[in-house]
């Protein structure tokens, strides 16, 4: 297993622009060796400009890159020891599977039996045995994303880049593959990078998030960080849904002009009652407006003050349950939540 | 009324297609397939030495001509220009149509557009004798070359044996560099538009995986490519193989196989010769589409 301690990418002071656009500007962040490392924004967040500094296909304007604290901003793709998935898989269409896991190997005149025997081994640790002699086309997208894995891993690279991999599955498919990647990624031990956009997928795989807004990280750090204690209110309504207590409402219920975010399925609804709460909680009370049945989950809309509306998410229990409220549209109700569940965030 | 007829249309899909397809499928089937039939039956007669009337007969005669050593010269001699010329084409082409498809912004390739088609939008006559004035004896180039105390270069690549001769416009050399310049949009237009069609992802995956450019081009883009290098192969070859202009006007004044069709169905009125010679460059193309399949040409496609 791979040193946790070390590092295994780093940006100093990073730009890039085309033209007028500053796809990322002024980035300094590092990845640590061994870990599953996402970079989640929206689309022109500066992520995947991110990723291509790293593989080489972008230089950049100015700061610095390190890969295991080797400067390689002028280094070209082909000398780098890094290797990418693309979101396309970019497979080589007049070539077999085999040919195309082992395009390096043959690049670097290694004999073909050798070759053969690579390919093999490779197919057998993406769950593709025997299929080697398939043009990319004759495969499924989750065949052809297998062997674009396959490829970019035959050269045992020290950081694995991957372009949003998955986007181009279907649901069931891509929760399957998650899986998969994250074990493959515990088994062989390498640095992974993943770009993605969905927050879902970076939660459920990564041990660090790197949050992109605009060419900027807004937040970094663990899943659970992001998740919990988001920095900024982007972050908080990007990843998962928030609520945002603000103005008035904030100064009326923390007696602090500042943002706050409250993650829905944080938040009780109770009956109204006398009842006073502890000094760790926070009740508040209004009525609700709307009811949406999610399967799993309800959502409750509970206007508070005339112009505030707060979501609220109770999981779908038996409707016997004891104590379980579900109370009708119209009916004034408590919301009630810890302090340490409502989190303060900057614009 | 009309309501009604398209609801009919709608209703029946397959005889709306026969409606509009028919007539088209008439042309072809009459005028183009007919006429290319009538001109094979054409070939396997003969025509009577004596009195020079066609003997309405099968015979292979006709066909046995064409190897008689002035005919086959003329084979030989247009089916080596159709092949240099289209290697000089590709290799020319290339360059340019990458250019085109790589390193362009929006606007330079709708310049490089309008500069590839606008000789196609001239008389193709003027453009040959043009070439003629250009590459005489007193032209232009000529008057460059000893502008520059070249000449003797020329003068060096004119005695070549075989494709030299006494100028530009009337050696072999000359022939096919109006040819090339001639066929040039053919093959740079296909060529270009498969570079296009290469997703630059593939060129970064190569590099990724460690490929330094050079190899990209040959393992990556060269094999992308080829079906459009030959889409445009088979114009400036079979273009070059039925031209009878061109060599009219610019070279050794010996013949081609167009002018030969020509000469044969015009004033020798030996019209079975004329229809088998233009039957020759049909199977050299059927023989070199043949080839280029084998080779892997298509399997990109």
């Amino acid at each position: 297993m791979a040193n946790n301690s070390t590092i295994a990418v780093k940006f100093e002071k990073i730009s890039r622009y085309f033209g007028e656009i500053k796809a990322v500007e002024n980035l300094s962040f590092s990845v640590k060796e061994g870990e599953f490392f996402s970079m989640l924004g929206p689309s022109g967040s500066g992520k995947t400009t991110c990723l291509r500094l790293i593989a080489g296909f972008e230089i950049p304007d100015s700061g610095n890159l390190y890969i295991h604290n080797r400067e390689i901003s002028n280094t070209p793709p082909y000398d780098r020891d890094v290797n990418t998935v693309f979101q396309s898989y970019a497979l080589f269409p007049h070539m077999s599977v085999e040919e195309n896991i082992t395009y390096c190997l043959m690049l670097k005149k290694i004999k073909k039996r050798e070759c053969l025997k690579k390919a093999e081994e490779m197919l057998e640790l993406v769950q593709l045995p025997g299929l080697g002699n398939r043009k990319p086309s004759e495969l499924s997208g989750g065949q052809r994303q297998r062997v674009a894995l396959a490829r970019a891993l035959i050269n045992h690279p020290s950081v694995l880049l991957l372009d949003e991999p998955l986007g181009a599955l279907d649901l069931k498919l891509r929760e399957k593959m998650q899986i998969e990647l994250k074990d493959l990624q515990r088994k062989i031990g390498i640095t992974f990078i993943y770009v993605t956009h969905d927050q879902q997928e970076a939660l459920s795989m990564s041990d660090r998030i790197a949050v992109f807004n605009n060419g900027q990280i807004e937040q970094i750090g663990t899943t659970k960080e992001i998740y919990e204690t988001p920095r900024t209110l982007f972050v908080a309504d990007f990843v998962g849904s928030s609520n945002v207590i603000h103005g008035k409402l904030s100064e009326q219920i923390f007696d602090k002009n500042a943002s706050f975010t409250i993650r829905p399925e944080r938040i009780r609804i109770l009956p109204l009652s006398e009842e006073t709460p502890s000094n760790q909680e926070i009740c508040i009370s209004g009525k609700v407006t709307d009811i949406q049945y999610q399967g799993a989950n309800f959502k409750y809309m509970v206007l508070l003050d005339g112009q505030n509306e707060i979501a609220v998410q109770q999981q779908n229990l038996r409707p016997n349950t004891k104590d379980l409220f579900q109370p009708k549209i119209g009916q004034e109700v408590r919301l009630v939540w810890n302090r340490l569940d409502s989190n303060e965030v900057i614009l | 009324m009309t309501r009604r007829i398209s609801t009919f249309l709608y209703m029946n899909p397959n005889l709306f297609l026969l409606l509009l397809l028919g007539p088209i499928l008439i042309w072809l089937g009459v005028v183009y397939v007919g006429s290319l039939f009538s001109l094979l039956l054409q070939s396997f007669f003969s025509i009577d030495e004596f009195t020079g009337l066609i003997v309405k007969e099968f015979t292979l005669k006709t066909y046995i001509s064409l190897f008689s050593p002035s005919n086959f010269d003329i084979i030989i001699r247009t089916t080596s220009m159709a092949f240099v010329v289209t290697i000089v084409s590709a290799v020319i082409a290339f360059p340019i149509a990458f250019y085109m498809a790589m390193y362009t912004s929006k606007k330079t390739k709708a310049i490089f557009y309008v500069a590839v088609m606008v000789p196609l939008w001239s008389s193709y006559l003027v453009r040959v004798y043009s070439w003629k004035l250009i590459l005489a004896k007193e032209g232009i180039l000529n008057w460059l070359l000893e502008l520059l105390h070249i000449d003797w270069l020329l003068d060096l690549v004119l005695h070549i044996p075989v494709i030299g001769g006494g100028t530009l416009s009337t050696s072999y050399i000359g022939t096919m560099i109006v040819f090339v310049y001639i066929w040039l949009p053919f093959m740079i237009l296909p060529i270009q538009a498969a570079l296009e069609k290469v997703p630059t992802s593939l060129l970064d995956a190569s590099a990724d995986l460690g490929a330094k450019n050079q190899q990209t081009f040959w393992l990556i883009i060269f094999p992308l490519t080829l079906p459009g290098i030959v889409a445009g192969s088979i114009f400036t070859f079979s273009l070059t193989l039925g031209d009878y202009i061109i060599p009219g006007i610019i070279g050794s004044s010996r013949f081609f196989i167009g002018q030969a069709v020509y000469i044969h169905q015009g004033t020798a009125g030996n019209i079975p010769l004329a229809a088998a010679f233009s039957v020759v460059p049909i199977i050299i193309m059927g023989i070199y589409l043949y080839i280029a399949k084998k080779m892997g040409a298509f399997e990109a496609l």
